[in-house]
């Protein structure tokens, strides 16, 4: 067989089911090979469009997504995927065409140095030298994707190679002598971190997404439960603890709650698990947690004391590591009693600062309000992808998600246009789930043709934009921190969104009014295929509150 | 502080952060990396992007053909040095690391320098060669060019010396390095 019916055999062996791409010179014997393949490929429109795809399928089931490309135009078209999924950790296998090996760097017609140019942005990269090496760098390439921390890998397939005969033997094992994640974390460390628990007073878990990545949204329940934990996630790790719940104080950082950032601020022990002291999240680093001391629980080594130091690193995966940490912790049977002055400090932060809003008095229709319709409208059991901007920021506060995996969204890179393409792949992931999109009208526009791949394979995302006419994230800056001086960041009305729906082929509406907010999102997730709603609303509101880029979080405003 | 395994009471102030972040000395890091194309690549982009300075580089075979090591000396003082390894570790070919400790290492480094040396100077030059044990490889009228081995320090003192002659250029290797007695490197 050829070396491109060994990849569509390696392919099915991983339990690739999908695979989102768009064909080229340089991988037609690639794309020759899905005929006979028996594994459903999607036709995108944008190599973008099916980078991002991949990534909302890997997002909403868990499992390696796989995006195709051709050499040069083709591959670049991936780097922002590639590079996305490298800052959430998404296990995504990205499979670009090359030029014949003849023509490697001789800048050949459609050549680009695929590898060179993802380098720093994939976990790792496969060059294919022998069409033998073929289906084993497959078979580590998932490996890698999906194991440890886990990340994009990029194999790049010469063409001339990709059509040489093979004879083609299944492999069953990786050998890669350099790759070892440690995934058990030390039980003295485990031990440790228990005591250290049990003799904190203001103790605060935070948690990202390595919790959901890792699948150890029970456990963290499990663990936050066994004493009386405040928890906090990060934009990525909402979902992983129930946003109704008791223990719950919303999301910390930049955007996040009074209440989650002030007990962060006074916190004298935090217990971090699978998040990576992001910026977003510490501010001024100086300023971060002034009182406290960290448990830092990670699978990857170099996030360790990479930010803040930690002063009881424990390095594995959550879901080893939780059950363990809370068996020790139940052991010592501390007195949950010295967590009630921390608790009604608390309490009084949640009561004086719950996440408000001036509601309109007429029809018109805030943004957190729009939100919070869509909450209700899909009694908030939708998965739920967004773009980047404030519309992210809303949907983050006032959607609460209750899952791991409901909510699919680009956090690290900050990647306006992912919010719809990743939808396409998590409904194709999830195809028994609504999937709806919450986008911003600039966003919207970076990937607005991958409507039409939705309408062309029938997959029923519900695309919810809200309109502002601005880029609005910038806008707020340049309001709040530079005079208010706007310079480029009016988009206006156009297009008309509700026709490029339609000149899609799907399904446009238009939403002014808030009193029938509820029933027209009732409307539009009922009808069957897929749906833009253009969503006008108030058009300069601004995301609070907020910590000022380099201020505490005692500042916030709004 | 409280041993972990007992019952002790752990104050959180006792709390101290682990791994200490600059340590102000040189480091010399012995990294084993599979054989494979772009392996380099990896580890120079890798430090390129957090901007650390690598002070010397030598890369070679080993006993086993399939394994390269890589051995690279950079500054403690500048950078820090156990996250740049952890980081090394991520890379998926990077085999192995060691951060060598300087007294129970052997470390060498070649360098050829060519000295302008013409009557005057010449005696003096192979004078302080053979305090260094330096090979004169190549003689013209007016320079020669030495052959220096020994560890960084010592090829630093060599230069030093010779330098008022004038120094025409020179080649450093970098130092390679292994650890001492039985044990692997
Ligand atoms: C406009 C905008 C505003 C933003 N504002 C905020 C904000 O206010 N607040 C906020 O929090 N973020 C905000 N972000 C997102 C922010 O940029 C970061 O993406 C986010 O904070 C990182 O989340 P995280 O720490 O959970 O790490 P992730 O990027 O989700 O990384 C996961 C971590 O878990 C580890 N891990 C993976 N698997 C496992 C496992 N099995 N076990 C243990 N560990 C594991 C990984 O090694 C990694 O360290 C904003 C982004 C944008 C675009
Ligand atoms: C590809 C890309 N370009 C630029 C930015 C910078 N940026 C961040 S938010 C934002 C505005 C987004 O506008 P919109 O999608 O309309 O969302 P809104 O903030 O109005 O909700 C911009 C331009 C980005 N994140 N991504």
């Amino acid at each position: 067989m050829r070396a491109v019916d060994a990849l569509m055999e390696c392919l099915k062996a991983e339990g690739a089911e999908v695979v989102f791409g768009l064909p080229g010179g340089a991988n037609l014997p690639t794309y020759d090979a899905f005929c006979d393949a028996g594994i459903r490929h999607i036709l995108v429109r944008h190599e973008a469009g099916g980078g991002h795809a991949a990534e909302g399928y890997a997002k909403a089931t868990g499992r390696v997504g796989v995006a195709l490309a051709t050499s040069g135009p083709g591959a670049t078209n991936l780097v922002t995927p590639i590079c996305d999924a490298m800052m959430d950790s998404v296990p995504v296998v990205f499979i670009t065409g090359q030029v014949r090996t003849e023509l490697l760097g001789t800048d050949g017609f459609q050549e680009a140095d695929t590898i060179g140019i993802t380098m720093p942005i994939a976990k790792h990269s496969f060059l294919i030298q022998q069409p033998l090496e073929l289906p084993r760098s497959i078979h580590e390439a998932f490996h890698i994707a999906r194991t440890g921390r886990p990340g994009p890998v990029v194999v790049d397939i010469p063409q001339d190679l990709s059509r040489a005969a093979i004879t083609y033997e299944p492999v069953s094992d990786v050998r890669l002598p350099g790759y070892q994640p440690t995934t058990e974390g030390n039980q003295k460390q485990i031990r440790l971190a228990a005591k250290a628990l049990a003799n904190s007073r203001r103790p605060v878990i935070y948690a990202g997404g390595g919790v959901v990545c890792g699948e150890a949204g029970t456990e963290l329940i499990e663990f936050a439960t066994a004493d009386r934990f405040p928890v906090t996630c990060t934009v990525m790790g909402l979902g992983a603890f129930p946003a109704p719940h008791e223990q719950w104080l919303g999301m910390l950082g930049m955007h996040g709650t009074r209440s989650a950032n002030y007990a962060i601020d006074e916190a004298d022990l935090i217990c971090a698990i699978g998040a990576r002291f992001d910026d977003r999240v510490t501010g001024q680093l100086t300023e971060f947690a002034p009182r406290a001391k960290f448990i830092h629980i990670d699978i990857d080594p170099a996030e360790i004391s990479k930010n803040v130091p930690a002063h009881i690193p424990i390095v594995g995966d959550a879901r080893n590591i939780l059950p363990r940490l809370t068996a020790a912790y139940r052991a010592l049977a501390p007195d949950p009693a010295r967590l009630e002055g921390w608790w009604s400090r608390i309490r009084a932060w949640q009561q004086r600062h719950p996440l408000r809003y001036d509601d309109s008095a007429d029809s018109e229709i805030k943004p957190q309000f729009m939100i919070e319709a869509l909450y209700e409208a899909t009694a908030g059991e939708a998965i739920v992808t967004s773009d980047v901007g404030q519309h992210q920021m809303w949907t983050a506060q006032y959607f609460h998600f209750s899952r791991p995996r409901q909510w699919i969204n680009s956090g690290g890179l900050g990647t306006m246009g992912f919010g719809l393409p990743a939808a396409m792949g998590a409904k194709v992931g999830r195809p028994d789930q609504t999937v709806v999109c919450i986008a911003g009208d600039g966003s919207v526009q970076m990937n607005a043709q991958e409507l039409a791949t939705c309408v062309q394979e029938g997959i029923a995302i519900k695309v919810f934009v809200m309109n502002n006419g601005y880029l609005g994230m910038v806008r707020q800056w340049q309001e709040l921190f530079w005079d208010g001086r706007y310079s480029h960041v009016e988009t206006g009305p156009w297009p008309d969104l509700v026709k490029l729906a339609q000149a899609h082929g799907a399904t446009g509406m238009r939403c002014a009014d808030k009193r029938t907010l509820v029933t027209d999102f009732k409307e539009a997730l009922a009808i069957d295929g897929p749906v833009l709603v253009d969503v006008r609303v108030t058009r300069e509101e601004n995301t609070f509150p907020m910590i000022p880029a380099g201020k505490p979080a005692r500042d916030m405003v709004g | 502080m409280g041993e972990p395994a007992t019952k002790d009471v752990l104050s959180l102030d006792e709390l101290e952060v682990a791994g200490q972040l600059r340590t102000g000395r040189k480091h010399i890091l012995s990294i084993l990396v599979e054989n494979k194309p772009g392996v380099l690549t990896r580890i120079a982009g890798l430090f390129a992007r957090r901007g650390f300075n690598i002070d010397t580089l030598a890369v070679g075979p080993t006993a086993d053909e399939k394994i390269s090591r890589i051995t690279l000396t950079l500054d403690g003082a500048k950078h820090p040095i156990d996250q740049v390894t952890k980081q090394l570790h991520k890379l998926v070919n990077v085999i192995k690391i060691r951060d060598l400790e300087p007294q129970d290492t052997l470390s060498r480094e070649l360098a050829l320098f060519k000295i302008s040396a013409d009557d005057s100077g010449r005696a003096e030059v192979m004078q302080i060669c053979e305090i260094f044990r330096a090979k004169i490889v190549d003689v013209s009228r007016r320079s020669v060019v030495v052959e220096v081995t020994g560890t960084c320090d010592k090829v630093d003192a060599f230069e030093r010396l010779v330098r008022p002659f004038g120094l025409v250029e020179m080649g450093r290797t970098g130092e390679i390095a292994i650890a001492r007695g039985r044990g692997e490197t």
